[in-house]
């Protein structure tokens, strides 16, 4: 055990958990004001929800003994066995119950994540009942297919470094289908639905930036090179999809927006995620400027086309932004980076790509199947959306009896 | 009596009020409004999606004064108010029937 990366990874674990607080207020500055405590709410209730189910339950189906490479074991049920003694199969040098909490982060943002898409119109005990059933039918497997020691999409050689694919690809498709099956707000289109507190928005995505060095530093799990590189690339591929989305935004547009610069840092970042251990701090440049320029087209361009109503662009910033990053990982990987990684394709090794879109496909194929199922499954048995009426007087009051921004006293 | 209200651009209402203060005009009531009139909104632009403003932030000011000052309080807030272009706003005059002050009970005119 070392001492150095048990404290480097308790910090990581913090800056992962503060990553949830900043998407809550990152996303609860877009919506309109009669909404932003119940955006709020989907982000923090989460914290409380997957911190108990990761302990009971998640953390043995994710990472527990491998049966078929399609689940962990129950083993570790209530983190029996999980304490100080180091796990070597996923952290020599840190305590196994250290890990545990270090991946818990990522259990409650990825979620999270999702509200974007069905913010402003989903009921609260169908959102607290999708997330419970998303996260472990959803998420816990897949973490398994990807991370866990025996998992087939880790067996067949996929790179994901801090979860393109378990955390981003996963929550943005997976969002995809929650706005579709819930259908759009209502007067989309006709009243305004725009954001009632940028500058909220933007601390919110400073403190996504900011938790976002321990989401893929920590990844390295230990106080290593490799956590350095990571870091660098987390930071320049922000820095870059911030600048692209500026530009594009200003060629297409003619006006860079903050909440377009703030979104753009927010799809680097995502697009970073899958690579940042397994390439150069150049490659990150244009994994950046190419996931800021796609994520805006997808957002302004092809959700205008399509009339989904991915309300805070859930699927825009995480599924497109998480699929780029995943090829871009199979593009620009290098030994020389990661030599428990590989090389990608302009490193000699074209199958790296295809193994990368593959572990894409399937990823997509099962968030989106899994998701449309368990919403199907939920709306039997209570409504998954508020009435007309609620959704008109706003969340806020409608289902948590409370207002966000008293007007007298 | 008559009330003055004032619907001005948010900018002039600093000046306003000084050049209000300096003609013996020291009570006022200043509420922040939306309105349309003339003067075309604006266009916003959040994440591709383009929202057309028509409501545009106003400021309104409010003054009840015997009816000898009210040409004098009028010209003090055109002249400072005035840009020449279009959106410097209106200026609307009524009777007021009666006024008190609530902590002396002073009536009419002794209210102002």
């Amino acid at each position: 055990m070392d001492t150095g990366d048990t404290s480097f990874i308790m910090i990581c674990t913090a800056l992962v958990f503060l990553m949830t607080p900043g998407l809550a207020l990152f996303y609860g500055g877009m919506v309109r004001k009669k909404n932003v405590l119940s955006t709020l709410m989907h982000s923090w209730i989460v914290i409380g929800l997957m911190s108990l189910q990761w302990i009971v339950l998640g953390y043995t189906l994710a990472f527990g003994p491998d049966i078929h490479g399609i689940i962990g074991g129950l083993n570790w049920l209530g983190l029996n066995g999980v304490g100080v003694e180091p796990n070597a199969d996923y952290a020599a040098t840190i305590p196994a119950i250290v890990f545990m909490a270090f991946q818990m982060m990522f259990a409650v943002i990825t979620p999270a994540l999702i509200s974007g898409s069905f913010a402003e119109r989903m009921r609260f005990p169908a959102f607290v009942a999708f997330m419970l059933l998303w996260a472990t039918f959803v998420y816990d497997p897949l973490a398994h297919w990807i991370w866990g020691v025996g998992g087939f999409l880790r067996n067949l050689g996929a790179l994901d470094f801090a979860g393109g694919n378990v955390v981003h690809i996963s929550s943005g498709y997976s969002g995809l289908i929650a706005a579709l099956v819930l259908g759009k707000r209502k007067g989309l289109g006709k009243e305004s639905m725009a954001p009632h507190h940028i500058p909220m928005t933007v601390l919110g995505a400073g403190l996504l930036w900011f938790g976002w060095f321990g989401f893929n530093a920590g990844s390295a799990l230990g106080a290593s090179g490799l956590a350095g590189i990571a870091f660098v690339n987390t930071n320049t591929a922000a820095a870059a999809a911030a600048l692209a989305w500026a530009v594009v935004e200003r060629l297409h547009r003619g006006k860079s927006t903050m909440l377009g610069a703030a979104s753009g840092a927010v799809a680097g970042l995502v697009a970073i995620t899958p690579g940042a251990g397994f390439v150069t701090p150049l490659s990150s440049i244009f994994i950046g400027l190419m996931g800021g320029t796609i994520c805006y087209l997808a957002i302004s361009v092809i959700k205008a086309k399509f009339g989904y109503d991915d309300a805070l662009d859930a699927f825009g910033c995480h599924g497109i932004g998480g699929t780029w990053g995943a090829l871009a990982t199979g593009i620009f990987a290098t030994k020389t980076i990661n030599p428990a990684g590989n090389d990608g394709l302009f490193y000699g090794n074209a199958s790296l790509l295809g193994i990368q879109a593959l572990s894409v496909l399937i990823t997509v194929v099962f968030a989106v199947v899994a998701t449309f199922i368990i919403l199907k499954v939920i709306g039997l048995v209570m409504k998954l959306r508020v009435s007309d009426e609620q959704e008109a007087v706003g969340l806020n009051l409608s289902l948590h009896g409370e207002d966000a921004y008293p007007d007298f006293i | 009596m008559k009330k003055i209200e004032a619907i001005i651009r948010p900018g002039k209402l600093d000046s306003v009020k000084d050049a209000l203060g300096t003609h013996g005009v020291n009570g006022l009531t200043v509420t922040q409004v939306i309105g349309c009139g003339k003067q075309k909104g604006n266009t916003q632009v959040y994440r591709g999606v383009e929202y057309n403003v028509h409501l545009i932030p106003k400021v309104k000011i409010e003054i009840v004064v015997m009816d000898k000052y009210v040409e004098e309080v009028i010209q003090v807030i055109t002249n400072v108010a005035r840009t020449g272009e279009i959106g410097d706003g209106k200026i609307f005059v009524s009777n007021v029937e009666n006024a008190y002050t609530i902590r002396t009970g002073a009536i009419g005119e002794n209210a102002l």
